[in-house]
């Protein structure tokens, strides 16, 4: 069901919409990565269609930016904040810890494909630090044992 | 003692992410009905619920689900109750601000039109549209109100080219890409009065002729994603925004865009690239925003804070926000406490404060107990002071005069176990990491810098090595584009000159356990 030409019309679906809005590139990347988790490769030759920019120029977007991912990220996703603020409240030893703990450093995804490390400048939540993010739930006050709670939790939810 | 009709439970994303969610489901399980607000900025005290007895907000707070079914049981037979705070509005950290930004944030259901017009909303709005064009950006001269993003540019300056460049279309872009650790009063302000940014954004659109609003927000802000979008919505359907805006006969629309995380999107130039679909690369100025700004079309670019000041001004007169203050610096600042402070959150108040009763009196010194060794004020790029400089007052002027500066207000303490030199191999590591890449001192600049201290901290050729890192702050001052490069080298510089300790081979300080840490 999911052949190149219906991936290719997937992706065209869902980015058609933007085009022609201000932005409208990276809206439609961020709406297929809402959708994939990633960016498939086709997304590249699909968008250069679409919004009549060079491929170089649509990598050069995506490589740009943070938020977007070429591959498949792990089916829970940690965000540790590594700013100052959470840095002056211990982010630094806990991000230790969680490294030691799941033998992940930050940017990787475990092998088995539950899990991704990843670091994050700031998350709005600096009065309350450490700040996590477990997919896509924020948390304050982060510790080991909380985070991993909730990747437990997020889990169990998957299942 | 009647029962309480509601509870007053914060959206606000520090709230949430302590469990505000579950809180809230909790009462309302229990039969009591729940109105989400944004918060009051004691975020020590989050989850914080508020209950209102005989017109006055009381509250409960920090709420765990556990201490849920005691408040219902001390409310329903009038009881007193452990979490019991009194009447918000009336502790010390609340009563002693002087909130002309945030007086709504914490009270109002914040995509409430009802609440922002029965609390005074939308009064700029309807002030500005007695007064002619110049006579807003005169008021606004007049004000002395300074861009709240981080410069402290006059924001007048801006206002009077937008409105006096020529062109079919013009823009205000509001750059809500708040990225500085530290700062979250956007965010707050976002989550807990969104109406006040689009009435400041529509008042700023009528001053300089633009017809077209954009709110540039950064992704990691979810909450306030949400919030801002039913705003908007909620703005349309009121006839607020869109052809014959308020009744004006202009039309005035407003987008949300979300970024994708690049923290260089928060400089002006890089912010306008990204909003037109392009790697967020910076700009070289001139051309200046204001005259060749998104799509080269005349841009007002403000931050969500000088935007949000415009209300009050417009309604209450310059002369009236300009008497509050010192010097040129006028108006209020709401203060951010972060990182080992007891009493972080928000603290809305005139500039004039020192830095000392801020992070003392105001912060409570720290939440471990351990002693303050530095504080950085005015987020990455912004200056590592010692207690010995706390006494300084917080204004513009005062603080570029130690070679520091208020930024976006943020102020992080940090306790006795900090490494400055750690800290200031940091500044450069989230350069090298945020540099957009585009001016050779802030790319490579970074980069030699992380190695530079690196050899520093491990004693190789330590003093030439010393040399080589003031040459090569000296050299991103002087030759960078933007303030990305142009200023890493405060926290680097501000941290040798006021911790050289640190950076001394061995180090001199006495080594603290890492069991010792605050965690």
């Amino acid at each position: 069901m999911d052949g190149p030409a219906n991936v290719d019309a997937s992706l065209a679906e869902i980015m058609t919409p933007f085009v022609g809005l201000t932005g409208g590139l990276i809206s439609a990347l961020r709406a297929i990565h809402a959708e994939y988790g990633f960016l498939p490769p086709e997304s590249e030759a699909v968008a250069s269609g679409l919004f009549n920019l060079s491929q170089a120029e649509i990598k050069g977007v995506i490589s740009f930016y943070s938020d977007f991912r070429r591959r498949p990220a792990g089916r829970t996703i940690v965000r540790l904040c590594a700013a100052e603020a959470c840095q002056a409240v211990g982010a630094r030893a806990l991000e230790r810890d969680l490294a030691l703990r799941f033998a992940l450093g930050p940017g990787e995804t475990s092998a088995s494909g539950d899990l991704t490390f990843r670091r994050v400048f700031c998350l709005g939540l600096c009065s309350a630090g450490p700040a996590a993010m477990v997919d896509g739930r924020l948390m304050a006050r982060a510790s080991s044992e909380k985070i991993t709670a909730a990747i437990d939790n997020a889990a169990l939810e998957q299942k | 003692m009647t029962p309480p009709g509601i509870i007053f439970v914060s959206l606000d994303s520090v709230a949430v992410a302590l469990g505000a969610d579950e809180i809230a489901a909790a009462f309302a399980d229990r039969g009591l009905k729940i109105v989400r607000t944004g918060s009051r900025g004691m975020h020590w005290l989050e989850p914080l619920v508020e209950i209102e007895i005989s017109g006055v907000r009381h509250g409960f707070g920090p709420i765990g689900l556990d201490d849920v079914p005691d408040i219902v049981h001390a409310l329903a037979n009038g009881a007193d109750c452990k979490k019991s705070l009194g009447p918000v509005e009336a502790m010390p950290f609340f009563k002693n601000q002087t909130r002309l930004i945030f007086k709504r944030c914490g009270i109002v259901s914040p995509t409430s039109l009802t609440d922002y017009r029965s609390l005074g909303g939308l009064a700029g709005l309807s002030a500005a549209l007695k007064m002619t064009v110049p006579e807003i950006c005169e008021e606004i001269a007049a004000s002395g109100l300074r861009g709240r993003g981080g410069a402290g540019f006059p924001a007048a300056i801006k206002w009077r080219a937008v409105a006096a460049a020529e062109s079919e279309q013009k823009y205000v872009v509001c750059n809500a890409d708040e990225g500085d650790s530290g700062t979250f009063a956007d965010r707050m302000i976002m989550e807990g009065d969104p109406f006040l940014l689009l009435e400041g954004m529509m008042i700023a659109g009528r001053a300089v002729g633009a017809t077209k609003g954009f709110i540039y927000l950064r992704s990691e802000y979810p909450i306030a994603a949400r919030v801002l979008q039913e705003a908007i919505d909620v703005a349309y359907r009121a006839g607020l925004l869109g052809e014959n805006a308020m009744g004006s006969g202009g039309r005035f629309e407003i987008d949300l865009f979300i970024g994708a995380g690049a923290y260089i999107c928060g400089e002006e130039t890089s912010l306008l690239n990204s909003l037109e679909g392009k790697r967020g690369e910076v700009r070289v100025k001139p051309p200046l925003p204001a005259l060749e700004g998104l799509f080269g079309k005349p841009t007002l670019v403000h931050n969500v804070l000088s935007l949000c000041a415009v209300p009050h001004i417009i309604e209450n007169g310059a002369r009236d926000y300009a008497a509050i203050g010192v010097g040129k610096s006028t108006g209020s600042m709401p203060f951010q406490l972060s990182g080992d402070v007891k009493y972080a959150g928000l603290f809305e108040t005139p500039f004039g404060l020192t830095l000392r009763d801020l992070v003392e009196r105001i912060g409570g010194g720290t939440r471990s107990g351990r002693p303050i060794r530095a504080i950085q004020i005015g987020g990455p790029l912004g200056a590592y002071l010692p207690p010995s400089l706390f006494d300084v007052a917080i204004d513009y002027e005062a603080l570029a005069a130690i070679g520091a500066g208020v930024g976006h207000g943020g102020i992080v303490v940090f306790n006795d176990s900090v490494d400055l030199a750690e800290q200031a191999r940091y500044a450069f590591e989230f350069c090298a990491e945020e540099s957009c890449g585009k001016c050779t001192p802030c790319r490579i600049g970074a980069v030699r810098g992380v190695e530079v201290i690196d050899r520093i901290r491990a004693g190789d050729d330590h003093a030439r090595n010393m040399q080589v890192l003031s040459d090569l702050c000296e050299l991103m001052v002087d030759g960078s584009l933007c303030a990305m490069g142009g200023m890493t080298p405060i926290p680097v510089e501000s941290a040798i000159r006021h911790f050289p300790e640190d950076f001394a081979f061995p180090p001199k300080r006495r080594k603290i356990a890492a069991s010792e840490h605050a965690s």
